[in-house]
């Protein structure tokens, strides 16, 4: 039994995927037998803690890490942060320089004001500059570097292996933020710390995973608690923590089939788009990207009315633009990239996604850009 | 050049003036807009961009200037 997505047609993957139904039943049968705090020396404390061994397996296994390189957070967000911020403190007499993509995710980009940061820019397609980074990360006081592994908003896959190498050859360790590809894409080797998020591939959410290599001096932004192990202290949720495990297991056993048949949706999205909408930028690199997302600009539209008409169709998606932000800034990403941000809207798929959804998607989008183009005097 | 105030407007209403305004001027005149949106800096630019219009660029805060080119 897998959980409705709530909307007719859930089109918005890279913020939450509906729980994967091998979750669920991981979930309901992890309540019954992980709610034991796993330190203890009872039968029921064992339970739990074998759990916790067996879901931590399948994280280093999917990742090709140690499992003791693994630590378990309360999100995505909070892995991330505690990678920068774990990062920068056990590279302190390094220097205090953290070098990132201008096209981080948030998340990231509130842990970096906290550094010296410096903003490496990408191309038109939303691809890291290569040059730039060099320079950058050669640069003397950099303690770390920061990459995310795909675009989170415009889907372009990032030169990770060559970003990694120049690290390398600075003596930088680098932090890969890979929450929308894990579960779905390889990410390239070469890095020092990756984090990832269970809601993006079909687990609950509140579970972040956070991978520190061997040999990387990692100082945790929080107290620690007795055990000294790195991870956040307090108790995590195990039946949260064994039901993102059962799902990346579960969407690992199909994510090149599914890779496939998602990039040939969103290969119509991206055509259909540009042949039906007039005035249409579709954003993003068209071949080098994830497989599951697509991100399209409508000059002359407001993209809060287009989200709400959409949303009135029962098409749950997300943008970019600034009136849908509560910042009321444009998405720093789309800016990065110097594309339009207005009438912005990201498409993203998931496990549960049919191409008849996209198809309705793909019939009602030119009518409704059409009238809120009306309505503005345009 | 004609000058378009659009202080206080949120994106995309200073674009969508832009665009209607400019049909006003001869091809090699310049618009001036005034847009105070944080969008504007960027969308005013990836506009002429995309309509094939020169973006002469921000003689002052809050300012825009943009040719007609066809």
């Amino acid at each position: 039994m897998g959980v409705p997505a709530g909307a007719a047609a859930y089109l918005d993957a890279a913020s939450a995927v509906p729980l994967h139904p091998v979750a669920a039943e991981a979930l309901v049968a992890a309540l019954a037998d992980g709610w034991a705090d796993p330190a203890r020396l009872y039968s029921a404390s064992r339970r739990a803690q074998q759990l916790r061994e067996a879901a931590q397996a399948v994280f280093a296994e999917a990742l090709g890490v140690r499992v003791d390189e693994v630590s378990l957070w309360p999100s995505g967000t909070a892995a991330a942060q505690a990678a920068v911020l774990g990062g920068l403190a056990g590279r302190a007499r390094r220097g205090d320089t953290l070098v990132h993509s201008a096209i981080e995710h948030s998340a990231v980009l509130h842990a970096a004001a906290r550094a010296d940061a410096v903003s490496v820019g990408v191309d038109r397609a939303g691809r890291l500059d290569l040059a730039e980074w060099d320079r950058a990360v050669s640069a003397p006081g950099v303690a770390l570097a920061g990459l995310i592994s795909a675009s989170h908003e415009v889907g372009t896959v990032q030169p990770v292996a060559a970003a990694a190498a120049h690290c390398a050859a600075a003596g930088v360790p680098l932090f890969v933020d890979a929450a929308q590809s894990v579960g779905r894409v390889p990410v390239p080797p070469g890095w020092s710390m990756l984090s990832a998020s269970a809601h993006k591939w079909g687990g609950p959410p509140g579970v972040g995973v956070l991978v520190v290599r061997k040999g990387l001096r990692w100082i945790s932004p929080y107290p620690q608690d007795d055990l000294y192990r790195p991870g956040v202290p307090g108790a995590v949720d195990l039946p949260a923590v064994v039901a993102a495990a059962a799902a990346l297991r579960a969407v690992l056993g199909t994510a090149q089939a599914e890779a496939v048949r998602l990039s040939a949706l969103v290969d119509r999205i991206r055509d259909r788009v540009a042949a039906t909408v007039p005035d249409v930028e579709v954003v993003g690199d068209p071949v080098e990207r994830l497989p599951h997302l697509v991100t399209f600009s409508c000059l002359y539209v407001d993209g809060e009315a287009l989200l709400h008409a959409l949303d009135r169709q029962g098409f749950a998606v997300s943008s970019g633009s600034s009136c849908t932000a509560s910042t009321l800034r444009p998405s720093h990403v789309l800016e990065a990239m110097g594309v339009l941000s207005h009438g912005n809207v990201r498409v993203s798929l998931h496990h549960g996604t049919t191409a008849e959804e996209v198809e309705r998607f793909l019939t009602v989008l030119p009518g409704m850009v059409e009238n809120l183009r009306r309505e503005a005097g345009m | 050049m004609i000058e378009l105030d659009c202080l206080g407007q949120r994106c995309p209403l200073p674009v969508i003036a832009l665009a209607r305004r400019i049909r006003d001027v001869a091809i090699g005149e310049v618009v001036r807009v005034l847009a105070d949106d944080p969008a504007a800096a960027n969308d005013i630019p990836a506009w002429c961009r995309m309509k094939q219009q020169e973006y002469l660029g921000s003689p002052e805060a809050d300012a825009f200037e943009v040719r007609r080119l066809s």
